[in-house]
C-alpha cells in the first residue's frame, strides 16, 4: 500500500516530515538498574530519560491532528503539544503545558497505567510501539523539580474557604485547582506526612518520596495550608467544619484504605498481614532502615502475597529487598487477567518473584501461633463474570501446600467508615463508598464533595486526580465562582 | 508540635504527661485513644486517653516505659514538644445510667479507666472502683478515684497497701454481695481475660478496652485485628471497647508477641548506647 494511503488509514498522521515509516519503530528504552542489583536496594528502578533519550522519543510523536492519546488521559493533558515542546528542546514550555492539566507530572509519569490510557490510544501504537508518553512526562517533571521551576499562577483571593479531607492524589489536585481560583484552602491529613498513598503505599524504588514532597511544596507555595495529624470525623466532624469553622465547602478524598481479608481459617496467625500494614511499615515508617528507625516489619524468608495488582507487586518487591529468599504471588486468575501494570509485572518477574497463577488460598496453617503453611487450590477459568473476566472455578482435589512464614493480603481495600459514621445525611452505596453526582462530585450533603477511592473503590492515582479536578470545578460552581 | 505542659513521675517506669492540644481536648470522650510519635525515627504508639481538660486545652496520658521509644519519651521534660499527636481515635465508651457499675483498673489501666469512672458517676450510676498496683509506691490517682467512687478498693500484689492480691478477688466478692449491672475492666490482657472469666458465671456484661499493636490507628493497616464473637474486628475503629466475654484473648496475647524479637533488639541497642553515653559522657 502506498505511503499516502496508509497515512489516511491512520487518521491523517502524516506531518510534514514524519510518517509512520520514517520514525524509529521501537520506544527509546529507559535506563534501569539491573534486576540483580536493584532487588537488594530501595533506590529507584527506572532511572529516567536523559536529554538525548527524550529527544529521540519525542521525535516518534507524529503530532496527529486528531490525537487519540488525549481522550485517554483522565485529566486531558495536551499530550502532542507537550511532546512537541520537548522535541523543540523547550522543556520549560513542556512543563507549563503539562502543569496546566496536571500538577504532579513527575508522579504521574511514574505511576500512571499509561498502557491502558494515553498510550493505548496512541496512533503510532496501531502499527508500531506507542510513543512512551509516560517516560516523557516524567522526564519533564523531573527536569522541573531539578531546576526548581515552579509555575505559581497569580492568585486573586475570592474570599471563599474550602477544607480538603485527605492529602492523597484527589485532595492535592482539588486543592491546587481551588487555590489557583483564589480559594483559601486547608488540607487535613490523618497521617504525619501529606501525600496519602503516594507516601505510605507506593514504595521508594518506584516513586521517590522526595519527589512527592517537592510536588507538595509547590502547593504550599500556592498558599495551600496543610495540617497533618488531624483526622476529620474525629477531631472535627464535617458538619463542624461547615458550621463552626467557617468553611464554605468540603472535599472528601480520604481514599478507601480499609484492608480486605478473605475470611479463610488461620488469618489471625502471626506472620499474616495486610499489604497496607506491610507497605505502611516499610514506606511510611521506613522499617527497611530498622533499627535506625524504630518501626519493625515482621517478615520471614518465604513470603506469599495474595493478589496480583500493583499493590501486590509493590509488596512482593519490597519483600525481596528486605531479604526474603522466596517471594510468591498467589493469584486466582491467570497472567492475562492480572490488574497490575505490565511494567510492574515484568519488573517483578525480572527480580525473581515466583508466580502461582490460577491458585487460590483455602487455609493458612500455623505452628505455635505463627503461619507455617499455606493451603492452596488450583483454579480453572470458566464463563466470564460481571467484570468481563473469566471466572475462576476451583479444581476439586487439586489442593497443595506451600511452606511460608509470611502471608500478605493485597486484595484491594474497602471504604474506611470514619467519615460516614460522623456525617449524618451523607449517602453511601451498598459497599460503603460515598455516592456523588458524576459531573460535579457533590455528595447528598450540600456543599460536601468527594472523589477518588472513597467514591470508586480501589483505583489509580490518575483517576483520583481526575475526580479531584472535577470536584474543584463542581465546588467553584457551587460557590458561584465560575 | 505538641508541648508537654506538665510531667509527673509515678515510679521509675511510669509517668504522666499533660500535652497541649486544644482541639483534641475539646473533641475527646471517655474510652478514646490517641497515637503519639515523639521523634522522626520513632514509632507511632497508641495510648489510651487518661484525661482531658477542655478549659486548659490539655490531654493527659500515662505511659509505662517498657520499650525503647517509651523510655526515650520518659526523658522528655516539661516544655519539650512531641512531633506527632493524633486523636481522639476509636469509638467513645457507651455511658448511660446502668445502675451499679464496677470499674476495674490494673496497673497502667488505672489511668484510662478514670475518665469512664467520672462519666459513669456523672450519668448517675453507683460506682465501685477496684484499682490494683504491684506495690504501694506505684499507686497513683487515689484521690481522683475516691472523688468519683461510691466505694474504692485498692489492691497491691505484695500487700504493701490495701488488699493483698489481684483485683479479681475483690471483683468476685462484690459480684457475690450485690447486684452489678456492668463491669468495665482495663489493664494488661491477662488481667482483662481473668476479669471476664470471673464475671461470666454472674452473667454481668463486661467491657474491656483493647490497646493492640497499631501502625496508623485509623483503620488502614489491620494490625490491631482481634477476633470478637468469632468475627474479625479492628480495635482502632470498631473499638477499643469490646464485650470481654466475646474476645479471643489467647489469640490476641499471641498477636501481641509479633514483634518481640525486634523490641528486644531495639532495647538492647538503646541500653548499649545509654551505657556508652554514661561512660564517655557524650
Amino acid at each position: 500500500m502506498p505511503a499516502h494511503e496508509e497515512a489516511r488509514d491512520l487518521g491523517g498522521i502524516m506531518s510534514e516530515k514524519k510518517t509512520i515509516k520514517t520514525i524509529q519503530p521501537t520506544r527509546t528504552p529507559i535506563p534501569e538498574q539491573p534486576a540483580e542489583v536493584r532487588r537488594t536496594n530501595f533506590e529507584e528502578v527506572a532511572l529516567g530519560y536523559r536529554d538525548a533519550h527524550a529527544a529521540d522519543e519525542s521525535r516518534r510523536c507524529l503530532q496527529c491532528p486528531k490525537p487519540l492519546c488525549v481522550p485517554g488521559c483522565p485529566v486531558g493533558i495536551d499530550i502532542p503539544a507537550f511532546i512537541k515542546a520537548v522535541e523543540e528542546g523547550d522543556f520549560k514550555k513542556a512543563y507549563v503545558i503539562l502543569t496546566d492539566a496536571n500538577l504532579l507530572p513527575a508522579i504521574c509519569g511514574r505511576v500512571c497505567p499509561q498502557e491502558t490510557q494515553c498510550e493505548a490510544g496512541c496512533i503510532v501504537g496501531k502499527k508500531l510501539e506507542p510513543v512512551a508518553i509516560g517516560r516523557l512526562e516524567r522526564f519533564v517533571g523531573d527536569m522541573a523539580l531539578k531546576n526548581r521551576w515552579v509555575e505559581i499562577p497569580r492568585i486573586t483571593p475570592n474570599g471563599k474557604k474550602v477544607a480538603i479531607v485527605g492529602s492523597g492524589p484527589a485532595g492535592l489536585t482539588c486543592a491546587a485547582d481551588l487555590a489557583k481560583a483564589g480559594c483559601e484552602v486547608v488540607i487535613y491529613e490523618a497521617l504525619h506526612v501529606p501525600g496519602g498513598v503516594l507516601m505510605y503505599g507506593i514504595p521508594e524504588f518506584r516513586l521517590p518520596k522526595e519527589i512527592v514532597q517537592q510536588e507538595i511544596d509547590t502547593l504550599r507555595k500556592m498558599g495551600v495550608k496543610i495540617e497533618v495529624d488531624r483526622i476529620i470525623g474525629k477531631i472535627f466532624t464535617i458538619p463542624e467544619l461547615i458550621h463552626e469553622r467557617g468553611f464554605d465547602a468540603v472535599f472528601v478524598g480520604t481514599g478507601a484504605g480499609f484492608p480486605k481479608f478473605m475470611g479463610i481459617p488461620g488469618e489471625s496467625l502471626n506472620g499474616v498481614l495486610s499489604s497496607n500494614e506491610f507497605l505502611t511499615r516499610a514506606n511510611l515508617m521506613k522499617a527497611y532502615e530498622f533499627p535506625k528507625y524504630d518501626t519493625p516489619v515482621d517478615m520471614g524468608e518465604n513470603v506469599a502475597v495474595i493478589g496480583c495488582g500493583n499493590t501486590a507487586m509493590d509488596a512482593a518487591r519490597i519483600a525481596l529487598r528486605l531479604g526474603a529468599k522466596n517471594v510468591y504471588i498467589v493469584y486466582r486468575r491467570s497472567e492475562k487477567e492480572s490488574p497490575a501494570r505490565i511494567e510492574e509485572l515484568h519488573h517483578a518477574m525480572e527480580e525473581g518473584v515466583q508466580f502461582h497463577w490460577l491458585t487460590a488460598p483455602v487455609a493458612l496453617h500455623g505452628e505455635n501461633g505463627w503461619v507455617a503453611r499455606m493451603e492452596n487450590i488450583k483454579m480453572e477459568l470458566g464463563e466470564p463474570d460481571d467484570s468481563g473476566r473469566r471466572r475462576p472455578v476451583p479444581k476439586e482435589g487439586s489442593n497443595y501446600f506451600l511452606d511460608v512464614d509470611t502471608v500478605i493480603y493485597a486484595l484491594g481495600t474497602k471504604a474506611n467508615p470514619i467519615i460516614a459514621q460522623t456525617t449524618p445525611g451523607l449517602n453511601l452505596n451498598k459497599w460503603g463508598y460515598i455516592e456523588v453526582d458524576s459531573d460535579t462530585q457533590m455528595t447528598s450533603y450540600p456543599g460536601v464533595f468527594a472523589g477518588g477511592d472513597i467514591v470508586t473503590g480501589s483505583a489509580t492515582v490518575i483517576l483520583a486526580m481526575g475526580a479531584g479536578r472535577r470536584a474543584a470545578a463542581g465546588i467553584l460552581s457551587y460557590l458561584k465562582l465560575n | 508540635m505538641y508541648p508537654i505542659v506538665r510531667k509527673e513521675v509515678f515510679s521509675p517506669v511510669t509517668f504522666l504527661w499533660e500535652v497541649r492540644d486544644p482541639d483534641m481536648a475539646k473533641a475527646a470522650k471517655p474510652g478514646q485513644f490517641l497515637m503519639v510519635r515523639h521523634k522522626e525515627t520513632g514509632e507511632r504508639i497508641p495510648l489510651t486517653i487518661a484525661d482531658f481538660d477542655m478549659e486548659q486545652g490539655t490531654i493527659t496520658v500515662v505511659i509505662q516505659a517498657v520499650g525503647k521509644d517509651t523510655r526515650e519519651m520518659m526523658e522528655f521534660k516539661e516544655g519539650d514538644s512531641l512531633l506527632n499527636f493524633v486523636g481522639p481515635l476509636g469509638i467513645p465508651s457507651h455511658v448511660e445510667n446502668f445502675g451499679t457499675v464496677v470499674m476495674v483498673g490494673g496497673g497502667l489501666g488505672v489511668a484510662p479507666i478514670f475518665p469512664q469512672l467520672r462519666a459513669f458517676k456523672e450519668a448517675g450510676n453507683k460506682t465501685i472502683s477496684i484499682i490494683g498496683f504491684r506495690s504501694r509506691d506505684l499507686i497513683f490517682w487515689e484521690d481522683k478515684f475516691r472523688k468519683y467512687s461510691d466505694e474504692l478498693i485498692i489492691t497491691t500484689d505484695d500487700g504493701s497497701f490495701g488488699e493483698k492480691g489481684l483485683v479479681t478477688n475483690p471483683l468476685k466478692r462484690v459480684l457475690e454481695e450485690i447486684k452489678v449491672d456492668l463491669v468495665v475492666a482495663i489493664g494488661p490482657l491477662i488481667m482483662m481475660k481473668v476479669c471476664s472469666d470471673v464475671t461470666k458465671p454472674f452473667g454481668v456484661k463486661t467491657i474491656v478496652s483493647l490497646n493492640s499493636i497499631m501502625v496508623d490507628g485509623t483503620g488502614m493497616c489491620g494490625s490491631c485485628r482481634v477476633t470478637v464473637g468469632g468475627e474479625m474486628k479492628f480495635a482502632c475503629v470498631d473499638g477499643p471497647d469490646f464485650d470481654g466475654h466475646q474476645v479471643d484473648f489467647d489469640e490476641l496475647m499471641m498477636r501481641q508477641r509479633r514483634f518481640e524479637k525486634f523490641e528486644k533488639k531495639s532495647l538492647e541497642l538503646y541500653e548499649h548506647e545509654c551505657q556508652l553515653t554514661k561512660k564517655h559522657g557524650i
